[in-house]
């Protein structure tokens, strides 16, 4: 669908220096997932993503949308063709003198849809996102959640094969952001629309996309399946990234209690539904005591951390951690002592 | 100081309110019909905008630059052969809105400008985005968005304007402001010259009061 064939963008900065942005990308986006690339902020994701519509050209390199150089593209057929590229933004960017119907019909007029295709389709647009009764309100009377709705409403007016979305729920609180990435997993689903979505949370990540591409300092440093790149990080900045999620906090007294060991037990697919902790238990007559732990579900798949201490006779325990180290992701003790 | 002759007065003053509004509403629309055109060609072909054109952008720039840091008296004078040729004569309040218009466009272009680049980008990426016309842009979203602001700056500049026409003296345009100088300056009234400057600040307070509630109102 899409294809970043060496992608680069480099300005020259106010002060006259010359910036790498994006650096020799290539990856592909296949027709009809959700991909989301992350990064932190200046690492590129979002000048990347606008070379998608011209929003941005590159100075080295192609995108290529359904086989046509987007490079290529000017005046009437670079309008046209972004008819065809819906796009959402972090600020929602929505016109503020026109009115929440209005501005869903903006996008349909600039397509050039007649007046009466208009009428009969916003209607329509409105209801998918759940705004029918805001229609003739203007935006400044909404909430950020439902300014990113008209917004959805809006970009996805003309039937787009590709949606754009620029952190598009960076500014919303954690519920909002629920509800918004829903509407776009639904939007996926029923229209087929292939989602691009750029973010900086890997959250957002976990929840909605079925691939990952991770972007530091201009360049791509890995791409996969999203449970994958979670579960198994190949590069040290993805490790660094998700490091929140490895990292569990626990009070200090317990760490330095140096007279138990202190086991951090990782466990993903399949794995993570046997009853490991409690066959430690039965085998191997040790105690297990949980002191910290979570479980993610990443496109379903469950993936989980947990933190325990092993009690028990100095024998038993060290059966117990080859025990856990075989059976699991990785298992790790973190106390000192041991 | 001489007596007055308040029937004599009241003669004079009331053409001379009219002529003041005259010129004023002639530079006015004026400035509304060429300034605002001229304002957002300033704008869209100014760097990292949605026309950029440097060449167009400087000449615009420059011409703008020449109208309003010449001294509007000088302005008056320097064009009156253009005044002769276009309205006809060189005298009287017609005569007058010439140059006043100039100056008039001049700064309401700065004005509309102003506001334009107070508009957020954001939605003008969007639109962009979508596939829009700078033309489409320009009547959709930034003229819309940019309205309140340039109600506001059209107060702005007619209470500048009636400053101003008190200058238009000088080439017979009458008006307010020259019946003060004449009679209440040159002639020692005083009584005169405050009775012209409280009816000058009484109609400095109605263009605000109508233009703050104007642009209050089309406030989205």
């Amino acid at each position: 669908m899409i294809k970043f064939d060496n992608v680069s963008v480099s300005f020259t900065n106010k002060k006259g220096q010359r910036v790498d942005a994006v650096k020799n990308v290539s990856f592909d986006v296949k027709d009809g997932e959700i991909l989301g690339i992350v990064g932190t902020s200046g690492a590129g994701k979002s000048t990347l993503l606008r070379t998608v519509n011209q929003l941005q050209l590159p100075t080295g390199g192609h995108t290529i949308v359904e086989g046509k150089d987007i490079g290529t593209l000017s005046g009437k057929s670079l309008a046209k063709f972004r008819h065809s590229i819906g796009m959402i933004f972090q600020q929602f960017n929505l016109v503020s003198t026109k009115t929440v119907a209005q501005n869903v019909a903006f996008a349909m007029e600039i397509a050039g849809r007649s007046k009466d295709e208009i009428k009969q389709r916003v209607p329509e647009l409105l209801n998918l996102v759940g705004l029918s009764d805001r229609a003739d309100v203007y935006p400044n009377t909404l909430s950020g959640g439902q300014k990113q709705r008209v917004a959805i409403a809006r970009a996805v007016a003309n039937n787009p094969k590709i949606l754009l979305c620029d952190e598009a729920t960076s500014a919303l609180d954690p519920e909002t952001t629920n509800d918004v990435l829903q509407l776009l997993e639904v939007i996926n689903i029923k229209f087929g629309i292939t989602i691009v979505l750029i973010t900086h949370e890997f959250d957002v990540v976990k929840k909605i996309c079925h691939r990952v591409a991770v972007m530091d300092k201009g360049e791509l440093v890995e791409i996969g399946d999203v449970f994958d790149v979670f579960t198994k990080p190949q590069h040290e900045f993805t490790k660094t990234l998700l490091s929140h999620t490895f990292d569990l906090d626990l009070p200090g007294r317990l760490t330095e209690d140096k007279s138990k060991p202190l086991v951090k037990i990782i466990y993903n697919g399949e794995k993570a539904e046997n009853a490991i902790v409690s066959n430690v238990v039965k085998l191997y007559n040790v105690d297990v005591n949980i002191l910290h732990g979570k479980i993610e579900y990443i496109n379903d798949k469950p993936f989980g951390i947990l933190i325990v201490q092993l009690i028990g006779k100095q024998d038993d325990i060290n059966k117990s951690l080859d025990y856990l180290i075989n059976n699991t992701y990785r298992t790790e003790v973190i106390n000192e002592r041991y | 100081m001489n007596d007055t002759n308040y029937s004599e007065l009241l003669n004079n003053l009331l053409p001379a309110f009219g002529e003041t509004l005259e010129m004023c509403g002639i530079a006015l629309l004026l400035a509304v019909v060429l300034g605002t055109p001229l304002g957002v060609l300033s704008y869209i072909t100014s760097k990292q905008s949605i026309c950029q054109n440097r060449v167009v952008n400087l000449f615009v720039g420059f011409i703008i630059n020449v109208i309003m840091s010449t001294p509007f008296v000088i302005l008056l004078v320097l064009l009156l052969p253009f005044t002769r040729f276009v309205v006809g004569t060189s005298i009287g309040p017609e005569a007058a809105s010439m140059p006043l218009g100039i100056v008039a466009i001049a700064f309401y272009a700065r004005l509309v400008e102003g506001n334009l680049h107070a508009i957020d980008k954001g939605v003008i990426e969007a639109s962009l985005a979508m596939g829009a016309t700078w033309f489409r842009i320009v009547t959709n979203v930034l003229l819309p968005g940019a309205f309140s602001g340039m109600i506001r700056g059209l107060t702005v500049l007619a209470v500048t304007l009636v400053g101003y026409s008190a200058m238009a003296g000088i080439v017979g345009g009458g008006g307010v402001g020259d019946l003060a100088i004449r009679f209440g300056y040159y002639r020692y009234q005083t009584d005169i010259m405050i009775i012209t400057v409280l009816l000058l600040i009484g109609l400095v307070q109605i263009i605000q009061t109508i233009g703050e509630k104007a642009s209050r109102k089309v406030q989205k």
